[in-house]
């Protein structure tokens, strides 16, 4: 039996929006921005889609929603469109975001502080989440912008959006906000939040790969990454890859409706909660940030003893794909950053293993990884130098 | 980079068979407890390096027949990633048959090379090559157990490159020797840097206690240092050819021999020349002069007068010399 455990990573196409995006390939495939019929005939599903989209985040019919490659290109453009119109010809030079976001934007800071912009770095408590407060005791005369994402893409844990919206809006400040691992899991609603950027990523709720979208609050600037034609407004340049846009629509409509997201947070969290009760039932194991505020379909284990690349190692001899922050299972040997923001056990760095569910997972595969994870504990744990010979572990107590 | 490197895959699939096998079945996994160690007829050392924290720890037993130093039995436990467990389990079985002494010659390098299906092939991937360290790091501390004396004092060297196992004064003497001005050059001289690549600079997966960008600039700092001392003292002792002179020597060297020879003949006609720069052509020195007054725009500047300054400054300062006016 095969068992994919990595959804946050990425999730399989729904077939249904599949099939909707196959007739734009060899059937439907004029250029949108072309006169004749051939463009023109794009339009109406085009339309269907963005529809779609501005339903699934709750846009106003004035804001702008640019369809992008993905959300690194949009957290990219949101960042370096603020530096532009703020901090190059403006007067401000100050960004504030934490230490646990997605590297499309701590890498963009990193790059923006060698051209002389002040990031700042927002830590997380031992939750995994900072509060409002803590954004509005950052705040700054000179901060240009606030980028905190919605749902971390580790623990699942979901941050205090309204909250922060709430304070950036009242000191003036724009609110971006990277709803990668939110949308299809939680409510996700721009303008209850006071949200003036949103980025996201089709391929995370049963999309395309290839595709993503930003949404722009009416009345903020945004400078465009990719000059060229007046696509998107003028806003993104490049011919719009239709076949992805109408599946990104369609995989939006159908994660963001009521009976999905009902669907996710019932069904998918019974089973995630069943694989995560079964995994604590086994000595020396704890769920890192908690059981609170969560995504529904995630949870980030740590496995004391058992280091993350090995655990992936016996699972995947098994059919079951997951994933860890741990150093080994990448080129950059680095402990994860969002394990290492913790900070209170830094033995548990290398430890955590992330398992991420979908609106596909069945419980024959949740019962399947449970039996093989057992077993790859039992097995590493023995090898384990750090754990079988710890007296109150003794491997007997598995 | 290259086409090859656009594409990342994973880095499993770069794992030899060994390490595989070795991973799913480590032979020499295990404890061995005093009984075991006394029934075997040796003395028992248990040595532990690295940390959990850090992502990889390995403890090493060993039965050590005290008559003949030689290691009996050998077994391990390891928390690390597949490399890490396969790397225990293959430097385990090295050391059984070995005398202590012996063992301590055993390094990562030994270690992924019987990793190795094909003797050609690296058994994993250049970042990888960090986890086969801690093997020969736990010898050096079982050894240095058996034998009631500190782990350093096996290191004779200090070892900048871990992965490769490269020395601070191979890495410095190879800078001098082949006038080096990368670091790019250094990993193509000796390895140091092509693994796991922390020993390059500060902000790696590990902290090292010198990188390869200070020991370059360190290192040319004082061969331009000796360059310049060299220069002084032989200037002094009146035997500095012009090759081994710094900029400001040459240009001072030829002035003289300019200001004597050749610019009264020009002040003369109501002109003059200048020095603006030398580049080393090797094994030219190209001389760009420039004519002032007079001269600037006479014909014989890049005939008959040329010629003659140039014979006057071959013959007596170097005979590479050529004279370029701009």
């Amino acid at each position: 039996m095969e068992v994919y455990l990595d959804n946050n990573a990425t999730t399989m196409v729904d077939p249904e929006v599949f099939k909707a995006m196959e007739p734009f390939f060899c059937t439907i495939y004029g250029n949108p921005n072309s006169l004749h019929k051939f463009g023109a005939g794009t339009h109406p599903k085009m339309v269907e889609a963005l529809n779609y989209l501005y339903e699934g985040i709750n846009a106003a019919d004035e804001d702008d929603i640019i369809i992008t490659a993905n959300a690194t290109e949009s957290n990219n453009t949101v960042i370096k469109g603020v530096w532009v119109d703020k901090i190059l010809n403006g007067n401000k030079n100050h960004i504030i975001t934490s230490e646990v976001e997605h590297p499309s934007i701590t890498a963009v800071c990193k790059f923006l502080e060698t051209q002389g912009v002040s990031v700042t770095y927002l830590t997380v408590n031992e939750e995994g989440i900072l509060d409002a407060q803590q954004v509005k005791d950052a705040i700054r005369e000179d901060t240009a912008l606030v980028s905190i994402m919605w749902a971390n893409n580790e623990t699942g844990k979901i941050f205090p959006i309204a909250e922060i919206g709430a304070v950036c809006k009242e000191a003036g400040i724009p609110f971006h906000t990277d709803a990668t691992q939110a949308i299809g899991k939680v409510p996700v609603n721009v303008q209850a939040c006071n949200v003036t950027y949103l980025s996201f990523s089709a391929h995370k709720f049963h999309g395309p790969k290839g595709v993503g979208g930003l949404y722009v609050q009416k009345g903020y600037e945004l400078t465009p990454l990719l000059h060229g034609g007046e696509q998107m407004g003028g806003h993104r340049a490049g011919t719009v890859d239709v076949a992805s846009m109408v599946g990104m629509g369609l995989a939006m409509h159908l994660a963001t409706k009521p009976e999905a997201l009902e669907f996710e947070n019932t069904e998918v969290k019974r089973l995630r909660d069943k694989l995560e009760d079964a995994i604590l039932e086994l000595p020396e194991t704890v769920v890192i940030g908690g059981k609170d505020n969560r995504t529904p379909n995630t949870t980030l284990i740590s496995i004391r003893g058992v280091e993350g690349e090995s655990m992936l190692w016996d699972m995947n001899q098994k059919t079951i794909g997951a994933s860890t922050g741990s150093a080994c299972a990448s080129e950059d040997l680095e402990a994860n950053p969002v394990m290492n923001a913790f900070g209170s056990d830094s033995e548990l760095a290398h430890t955590g293993v992330r398992f991420s569910l979908s609106r596909f997972t069945t419980e024959e595969q949740i019962d399947y990884a449970i039996e093989v994870i057992k077993n790859a504990v039992k097995r590493l744990r023995t090898i384990s130098s750090s754990y079988a010979y710890t007296p109150k572990h003794h491997v007997s107590e598995l | 980079m290259a086409k090859g490197d656009l594409i990342s895959g994973s880095i499993w699939d770069e794992y030899s068979n060994q390490v595989i096998r070795r991973m799913d079945e480590p032979t020499h996994q295990g404890e061995i407890t005093e009984e075991m160690a006394t029934k075997a007829g040796g003395k028992l050392i248990v040595a532990d390096f690295g940390a959990e924290s850090c992502g990889d720890a390995v403890r090493l037993y060993w039965v050590v027949d005290e008559k003949t130093d030689k290691i009996v039995d050998s077994k391990f436990k390891s928390f690390g990633c597949g490399t890490a467990i396969a790397s225990s389990d293959v430097m385990a079985e090295l050391c059984i048959g070995k005398t202590v002494d012996e063992a301590i010659k055993i390094t990562n390098i030994d270690v992924e090379h019987a990793l190795r299906d094909h003797p050609d092939v690296p058994a994993v991937p250049p970042q990888k090559m960090h986890c086969s360290v801690m093997a020969y790091d736990v010898i050096k501390k079982a050894a240095a157990q058996y034998k009631g004396v500190d782990m350093e004092s096996f290191e004779t060297e200090q070892i900048v490159c871990e992965c490769a196992r490269v020395s601070l004064s191979t890495i410095q003497e190879v800078i001098r020797l082949n006038d080096l001005t990368t670091v790019e050059q250094i990993t193509d001289y000796t390895k140091a840097g092509a693994f796991c690549k922390s020993c390059i600079k500060p902000g790696g997966h590990e902290e090292k206690d010198i990188y390869l960008v200070d020991i370059l600039a360190n290192t040319r700092a004082e061969m331009e240092h000796d360059k310049l001392k060299n220069a002084a003292d032989a200037s002094e002792a009146g035997n500095l050819t012009f090759d081994k002179m710094t900029m400001v020597q040459r240009i001072k060297a030829l002035d003289e021999v300019l200001d004597a020879d050749v610019r009264p003949m020009l002040i003369m006609d109501g002109g003059n020349m200048e020095i603006i720069d030398i580049k080393e052509n090797i094994p030219h020195y190209d001389v760009y002069i420039r004519y002032l007054g007079a001269c600037n725009g006479c014909a014989s500047g890049s005939t008959g007068t040329l010629y003659a300054m140039e014979s006057i400054l071959k013959q007596k300062v170097d005979e590479n010399i050529r004279i370029l006016p701009i």
